[in-house]
């Protein structure tokens, strides 16, 4: 640790590099486990967007969508904060285009929780 | 004992370099001194080193080509450890056999393995291609060997995944190469972090241990004498839990390592007392 990293350390500026370590792994092992390349999560983040915007106005700026990993067990995050509800519910029979993740799935089909508030958190198995 | 008793341990880590085949020899020698008969089998047939690490470089006559040819039987292919006469080698043979053997081979030899040892533990080459699966292919449970930094744990956990669905089980973690001062500063992931990443229950834990590279300098395994060395006595104690012994873990954070006790262990070291 040079005295620079040690100052930065002490300010609080810089992470310890062992968390910061830790934090990548745990993105990148999701993303092994899942055989989901960073293109395809890009293309289901997109999907997802337009799927719940359909029903809900949400915050853009502060949606995230992303993989997480637990216990050998990876999960597809969504934090996607709700501005407001859309005057209209959009008939039902329209579809999104569905991307081709299904192959890519592992682990078991489980749970999948929507809480409502001002921020919607969905969990889902991956 | 019969073969049935026997475990075949498929000793493993997707990276090379963490420590693989220097766990392979030292826990051969350890469990061969709590008086269990070990067969240990490099299964890297592109760059065999174990013979190099239990310094039987110079004793290799036949190997595993040999064996699978019926140019020699097996008690002529397997070289006897001097020291600790309960502990006996395949060696690898040449490179070539990297094109022709196939997973059944493997299983052949470990059979015939398995008939006279209580362990096999198979040193499997680095990657997680064809050598890999040949290796695993013989193999009934496995040890994963880790180094806490983030290339190693990534590549461990592509083989903790083909090794699940090979149905290798149990498989269980060494974690190798911990540097505790590191660990205290969150200058390196901790222990905790490595087998919550990897969700593997932890099998031991080997310091940093320059005598390490001293004992493969000399042919000569830690385990092999009753060293007071960290690192020999973290193989010990792999050797002892692998066999059923309910040795605690201790946390390497909490080991004193300040200079008094870096005097005491060199002391130790020179002077052989424990």
């Amino acid at each position: 640790m040079t005295l620079l990293d040690f100052l930065n350390h002490l300010l609080g500026r810089q992470k310890p590099s062992g968390i910061l370590a830790r934090e990548r792994l745990q993105l990148v092992l999701a993303h092994d486990r899942s055989a989901i390349n960073p293109e395809l999560l890009d293309q289901m983040r997109r999907d997802i967007l337009e799927v719940v915007q359909r029903y809900v106005e949400i915050d853009l700026e502060g949606c995230d969508v992303s993989l997480e990993t637990d216990h050998r067990m990876t999960a597809l995050l969504a934090n996607l904060p709700i501005k407001g509800s859309r005057p209209q519910p959009p008939a039902s029979g329209s579809s999104a285009a569905a991307g081709d993740d299904a192959d890519a799935r592992r682990g078991p089909d489980g749970s999948a929780a929507l809480s409502s508030g001002p921020e919607a958190m969905a969990a889902a198995p991956l | 004992m019969t073969s049935a008793l026997s475990r075949t341990i498929l000793i493993c880590s997707g990276k090379g370099g963490v420590g693989k085949t220097t766990l392979t020899a030292n826990l051969g020698v350890a469990l061969a001194r709590l008086g269990h008969r070990v067969t240990v089998l490099d299964a890297d047939f592109g760059l065999r080193n174990l013979d190099l690490l239990l310094g039987l470089e110079n004793r290799v006559i036949y190997n595993a080509q040999d064996l699978l040819a019926d140019t020699c039987r097996l008690e002529q292919a397997l070289v006897k450890h001097k020291q600790v006469p309960n502990l006996s080698l395949l060696p690898a043979g040449n490179s070539r056999m990297l094109e022709w053997i196939t997973p059944e081979d493997m299983q052949r030899i470990s059979t015939l393995l398995a008939e006279r040892s209580d362990y096999v533990l198979i040193d499997a080459p680095a990657g997680v291609e064809k050598g890999f699966r040949n290796a695993a292919a013989a193999a009934t449970e496995a040890i994963v060997v880790t180094n806490p930094e983030v290339s190693a744990v990534r590549d461990a956990d592509r083989v903790i995944g083909l090794l699940g669905s090979l149905e290798i089980t149990p498989t269980q973690l060494v974690l190798n190469r911990v540097r505790p001062r590191m660990m205290a500063n969150q200058e390196m992931l901790t222990v905790d972090e490595v087998t919550d990443l990897l969700a593997l229950p932890l099998l031991g834990l080997v310091v940093e241990d320059e005598q390490v590279i001293v004992s493969t300098n000399r042919g000569e395994p830690l385990t092999l004498r009753d060293n007071p060395c960290p690192a020999a006595r973290a193989y010990h104690n792999v050797a002892r839990r692998l066999s059923g012994e309910d040795v605690p873990l201790i946390d390497p954070t909490r080991e004193p390592h300040g200079l008094g006790a870096k005097l005491l262990n060199k002391i130790r070291t020179s002077t052989g007392l424990s």
